[in-house]
């Protein structure tokens, strides 16, 4: 099966371990993600926070694109990613003139026809049915399920889970055997793309989160955007300083996770790239093996 | 606003504001609950719900301190003042409107100096790459701040980690992208 794919510039740089997990797991379960061909980025926070038309003229070129190519359904992994092309179709099918004005700037057609997919809808849509048969390694943690903002909001044009209290992420967690907790912060914000601007706003708002994760028992927090991801992993020196001690809690991809329950080797997952190490073992006979050692110490 | 005003040409900021944006102002009766889930409010000269609030005022006086606040800079777009609001006063596009008037009249806040050369190095790289090339974009932020000794401590650890590629990744049609960047900046003092 063909699907198209949006991967978008931070999972070529800065988060490529999502990009290896996505196409690990998409791999496991026989589904080919075909690139959205000469894609470009979606423009992110700059754009919108200076220029509109640029903002929505970036995005639709994307779609265009997947249009030409015939791409019906495109996956766009990146949560901010997702946000800003969900936001750009619904804008120009609401505005003509808008519409118009981008249409120029890009020089190309543009229909705003195809199937804009999150990676959690492409989880349940595709991997969910055939995935509880698959676990070979149930993920047997207490797990934090991170939804951030871009996910849900604004409810009105995303129409994704709930947006105050989602569970479609702490669902897969669960039929991978995990134990997906209730928790304070799913949906907060972690200071998004702050990170170098204003880095102590990050190690702040992205504090509060791992400090209530840590309190509720959380082994793991899962996430499903590497913004999300960056902040909470790569600017744990600046959380651990605000919070005044040190947190261990590793922060892991939904793609990740999936995959680790169903066996794929780690490295083809890239959990090596994380900054905080990823120490949980999920194999029973290594868990039992441990916990000799443990007993005849 | 009364609904007479929507008649005549409301030169107001809140007019203009909903001219662009469809946002209108007015609606907003005060509740602050937008203050209250704002995780950027503690740090704000004023919290969402007094924008609104000073917007709804038509003083001029005021309206040149919404332009001139931080609390425009400080917006994440984390969307979760929509989220909850009971009037559905959609408050991320009328902040990003309020920025960049804020820009073109002039009047940015000094202190949001590294979040507005943070947004217009990432353009530039885009410009340039048709997408992000982050050691591009460090290189272009730090010039613009001087900020030349911040996360050097973090470079590294991405290097070793193969997240931060050296080569830039170019898109093929690069021409296509610098029409888009010129028709969208009318005004090209605003793009640089």
């Amino acid at each position: 099966m063909k699907i198209g794919l949006y991967p978008g510039c931070s999972m070529e740089g800065g988060s490529k371990e999502y990009r290896e997990s996505v196409y690990a797991v998409a791999k496991a379960f026989n589904i080919e993600l075909v690139n959205v061909p000469d894609w470009n980025c979606c423009g992110a926070t700059a754009a919108h926070n200076l220029n509109k038309v640029l903002s929505l003229a970036l995005p639709a070129r994307i779609l265009a694109l997947a249009e030409q190519a015939g791409l019906e359904e495109i996956v766009v992994p990146c949560a901010a990613c997702y946000s800003r092309l969900v936001m750009t179709q619904h804008e120009l099918s609401l505005h003509h003139e808008l519409k118009e004005e981008v249409v120029d700037a890009l020089g190309m057609k543009y229909e705003g026809s195809s199937k804009i997919l999150n990676v959690i809808q492409f989880i349940e849509k595709y991997i969910l049915p055939e995935l509880e048969k698959k676990v070979s390694h149930p993920f047997a943690k207490k797990v934090a399920c991170y939804y951030g903002c871009l996910l849900v909001r604004p409810h009105k044009v995303l129409q994704f889970d709930r947006y105050d209290d989602p569970m479609t992420m702490d669902n897969v967690m669960n039929k991978l055997g995990a134990d997906a907790i209730d928790w304070a912060f799913k949906v907060e914000c972690c200071g998004a793309g702050f990170s170098v601007s204003n880095t102590q706003a990050v190690a702040t708002l992205s504090g509060k989160i791992m400090d209530d994760a840590t309190h509720r028992g959380a082994e793991a927090v899962i996430v499903a955007c590497p913004m999300c991801h960056s902040n909470l992993d790569m600017r744990r020196p600046q959380i651990d300083k605000y919070l005044g001690r040190k947190t261990k809690i590793p922060v892991i991809y939904i793609t990740q996770a999936i995959g680790m329950a169903i066996g794929i080797d780690k490295k083809e997952l890239g959990l090596q790239r994380h900054f905080v190490p990823v120490d949980l073992i999920l194999d029973r006979k290594q868990i039992v093996a441990e916990e000799n050692v443990e007993l005849t110490k | 606003m009364s609904s007479e005003a929507h008649h005549h040409e409301d030169h107001s900021l809140a007019g203009k504001a909903e001219k662009h944006t469809g946002v209108n102002a007015a609606r907003c009766y005060q509740c602050g609950k937008c203050s209250a889930g704002c995780p950027m409010a503690n740090d704000m000269d004023y919290p969402p719900s007094v924008i609104l609030r000073m917007l709804q005022t038509h003083d001029p006086v005021m309206e040149e301190k919404v332009l001139r606040s931080m609390s425009i800079w400080l917006c994440l777009s984390c969307e979760m003042c929509i989220g909850r609001c009971p009037q559905e006063v959609d408050i991320p596009p009328l902040m990003d409107w309020l920025r960049q008037e804020s820009i073109k009249r002039k009047m940015t806040n000094p202190k949001a100096k590294k979040i507005i050369a943070f947004h217009k190095s990432f353009l530039n790289t885009l410009k340039q790459n048709g997408r992000l090339y982050e050691v591009g974009l460090i290189v272009d932020y730090k010039m613009r701040t001087m900020a030349l000794t911040q996360d050097i401590d973090t470079a590294p650890g991405m290097l070793t980690r193969g997240k931060l590629p050296l080569i830039p990744e170019k898109i093929k049609n690069l021409k296509q992208m610098k029409q888009i960047f010129e028709k969208s900046f009318k005004n090209k003092e605003e793009q640089s």
